[in-house]
């Protein structure tokens, strides 16, 4: 045997990462699971071009107005029609001819018959001779970075950082409890920091292929953009697996079942799903409870994810984020360490 | 009790150096909630010995061995193993024994190897993987996945774990438990092989055949104390009688109706098929006056001596039943085992508990 094989830290890092490869729903969660849900929102939320809002007139001279906007789709029906088609939704805005003017029948709270309004009364006046007071242009942008899925891979990447740690030592922790490995590990000789070490060694080498993998779906398939260094981005990866990997061993330290450690699990992670802006911006929940929301790790994580990823933002001026983590990973592990049961 | 421990600690320490004792305990005492667990327990353990902690489930063997193995922390007493203590030498020992726990289920998708390799890895030194699969034979199941094991391959592998550190001290704990009795016979002959060569080993378990066939010496423990102690010879000598005479009988009567014959249930030695056997007691003073017969007591109906001399007590123990009127239903002798050696000792059966 070689000097390598007899190092009992090696040997723990190894078994672990031999023990997940060989796990195949731990495959699909941590390298299928994500890429699913990238396409799926992917699909949900591409970018389409502007849509053309349906709207009916009760006059062929109105009608004619509203369809020279190219927002709009005009077509012409007499009242009765008209409202029929508005309240099943197959128009947005019926334009009614009355003596001396125009009346636009529509919905006020829904935002695309809003718009219609807007566009429609637009079309009509225009066509009955105004003219603009100001001359203006429209610059269109179709900005690579501002698009929803580039808001959300970022998120995607936190949250399953997250997932894959909590879930991969939880659950190892529990079972080797259970069935007693833990207590026979430390009836040998072997560290113990060793064997909570090796979780999160094998945990490193895990991300580098989860995160590999993921991201370069996210950029072929998408065209995702990578505006700040790499290095940087792989030292976010590292602390916030390291963080939630300590958060894990925490969970775990002391559950005896399974249920109990999934239960724990959840309550841990389920107001980061909510409250730390995987799907939608963090900024929208009222200022009162921002501190909370802020100091959560997977709040700080996708933050400093989409500030490197979208904003290309330098390490330093993120060093908040850095400390979040860095704090979420040290206090926890010296916590769980310190009340850990082995058997 | 400050002075007891003192005065033996004072007798520990001076012959506390490298050559220590494998195992010697002292005093020892273990509470769980309301339950004494281990009540007061002395022992000590030679070099090169088998040394078998013997006696029912909940005895305190397994919390005895835990102590022993520095896993569970005495509420009071002192345990020295090869000279050092667990509270000092905590390190160094977990290097220098060998242990091999109830009920370990190593991860299913791991190879034997590969666990192996990993145990290895622990010590400073140690046998080779190699050499730890040869002696729990486990040659072939070397690339399985432990989830394809037997049982008995299981606790091969388990004690092959507790082996690679080439340990001076063996723990096993109720190393055959669940296993078939082949698989049981398998690995007594793996333990005779390392008695061979001169490790000392300590082990539990609660077969008292297994004790008697491993062990060079047993103690039978109790309710968390030694009850006996000694080789299984002579714990079977101090009960007075190498052999045990089981019988049971009942008391011929005329039968009443003349229905058709019914057999006893047994095929007795004096049964008439006019005659019904009836349940009945026998004079038990006659019995234990016979020379050669030691004690005697009765258990669900059947009634054991102890005996020496088998061959003169039986023919006048068959004589005095005669004489009493009753018939057998039954009647067997057996050499006497440790389990006659328990059921003395407590009036209970090992395998009740």
């Amino acid at each position: 045997m070689n000097k390598l094989e007899l190092s009992s830290l090696y040997q723990l890092t190894m078994v672990r990462f031999r023990l997940v490869l060989r796990e195949p729903e731990a495959i699909f969660w941590i390298f299928i699971f994500p890429i699913l849900l990238a396409i799926g929102l992917g699909i949900a939320f591409r970018n389409r071009p502007a849509d053309v809002l349906p709207v009916g007139a009760t006059t062929q001279q109105l009608t004619a107005a509203l369809a020279a906007d190219k927002g709009l789709n005009a077509a012409e029906m007499d009242e009765v029609t008209g409202v029929h088609a508005l309240a099943t939704g197959r128009i947005l805005l019926l334009a009614v001819a009355r003596p001396g003017g125009v009346e636009y029948r529509y919905d006020d709270t829904n935002p695309d018959a809003r718009n219609a309004r807007l566009l429609a009364d637009r079309a009509i006046q225009t066509a009955a001779g105004r003219r603009d007071a100001v001359a203006t242009q429209n610059g269109l942008v179709h900005e690579v970075g501002s698009r929803y899925i580039d808001f959300v891979v970022p998120g995607l990447l936190g949250m399953n950082l997250m997932g894959s740690a909590m879930w991969g030592l939880g659950f190892s922790i529990v079972e080797g409890r259970q069935k007693k490995l833990l207590k026979r590990m430390v009836a040998s000789p072997m560290p113990k920091w060793q064997y909570l070490m090796a979780f999160l060694l094998s945990r490193l080498a895990m991300l580098v292929i989860e995160v590999v993998v993921f991201l370069s779906f996210a950029r072929i398939a998408f065209g995702v953009p990578f505006r700040g260094p790499l290095w940087q981005l792989a030292v976010f990866c590292v602390l916030t697996s390291l963080a939630f990997s300590a958060l894990g061993l925490l969970v775990a330290s002391r559950a005896k079942t399974m249920e109990a450690v999934s239960g724990l699990m959840n309550l841990v992670m389920l107001p980061m799903w909510i409250l730390s802006g995987v799907f939608f911006s963090a900024s929208r929940f009222p200022n009162v409870i921002q501190p909370f929301v802020q100091a959560l790790p997977l709040t700080a994580a996708i933050d400093a994810l989409r500030g490197n990823m979208l904003q290309g933002t330098e390490l330093a001026q993120m060093a908040a984020q850095m400390a979040i983590l860095l704090a979420w990973f040290a206090v926890p592990f010296v916590v769980a360490l310190k009340i850990f049961r082995w058997r | 009790m400050v002075d007891s421990i003192s005065s033996m600690e004072k007798l520990a320490s001076t012959t506390a150096s490298r050559g220590g004792p494998p195992l010697r305990i002292r005093g020892l005492k273990k509470a769980f909630a309301d339950v004494q667990a281990v009540d007061g327990l002395d022992l000590e353990v030679f070099p090169g010995e088998c040394f078998g902690l013997l006696g029912p489930n909940g005895a305190g063997k397994t919390t005895t061995i835990e102590i022993c193995e520095g896993l569970t922390e005495p509420d009071e007493g002192v345990v020295e193993l090869l000279g050092l203590r667990w509270e000092t030498g905590a390190k160094e020992l977990r290097q220098r024994i060998g242990i091999q726990l109830q009920e370990t289920q190593f991860p299913d998708k791991l190879t034997v190897e590969e666990a192996l390799r990993l145990f290895r890895s622990f010590y400073r030194q140690g046998i080779s993987v190699e050499e730890s699969i040869r002696t729990a034979q486990l040659e072939e199941k070397r690339k399985a996945r432990i989830g394809g094991l037997s049982g008995g391959q299981k606790q091969r592998l388990a004690m092959a774990t507790a082996l690679v550190g080439d340990p001076e001290l063996l723990f096993l704990d109720e190393p055959t438990t669940g296993l078939d009795p082949q698989a049981r016979r398998h690995l007594w002959d793996l333990v005779d092989g390392l008695k061979r060569a001169g490790r000392t080993i300590i082990l539990t378990t609660h077969y008292m055949d297994e004790a008697e066939r491993l062990c060079d010496r047993v103690a039978i423990m109790d309710h968390g104390k030694v009850i006996a102690l000694g080789t299984p010879q002579q714990l079977i000598a101090s009960i007075g009688g190498e052999d045990i005479v089981e019988f049971a009988v009942c008391a011929a009567k005329e039968k009443t109706t003349a229905g058709p014959s019914t057999r006893p249930p047994y095929g007795g030695l004096a049964q008439d098929d006019n005659q019904e056997c009836v349940p009945t007691t026998v004079n038990v003073e006659q019995l234990i006056e016979i020379d050669g017969v030691q004690s005697h007591r009765v258990d669900a109906g059947l009634h054991q001596l102890s005996v020496s001399e088998l061959h003169m007590a039986v023919p006048r123990i068959f004589a005095a039943l005669e004489r009493q009127g009753l018939h057998l239903s039954e009647f067997r002798t057996h050499s006497a085992t440790l389990e006659d050696v328990f059921v003395r000792l407590t009036g209970r059966n090992l395998r009740d508990e």
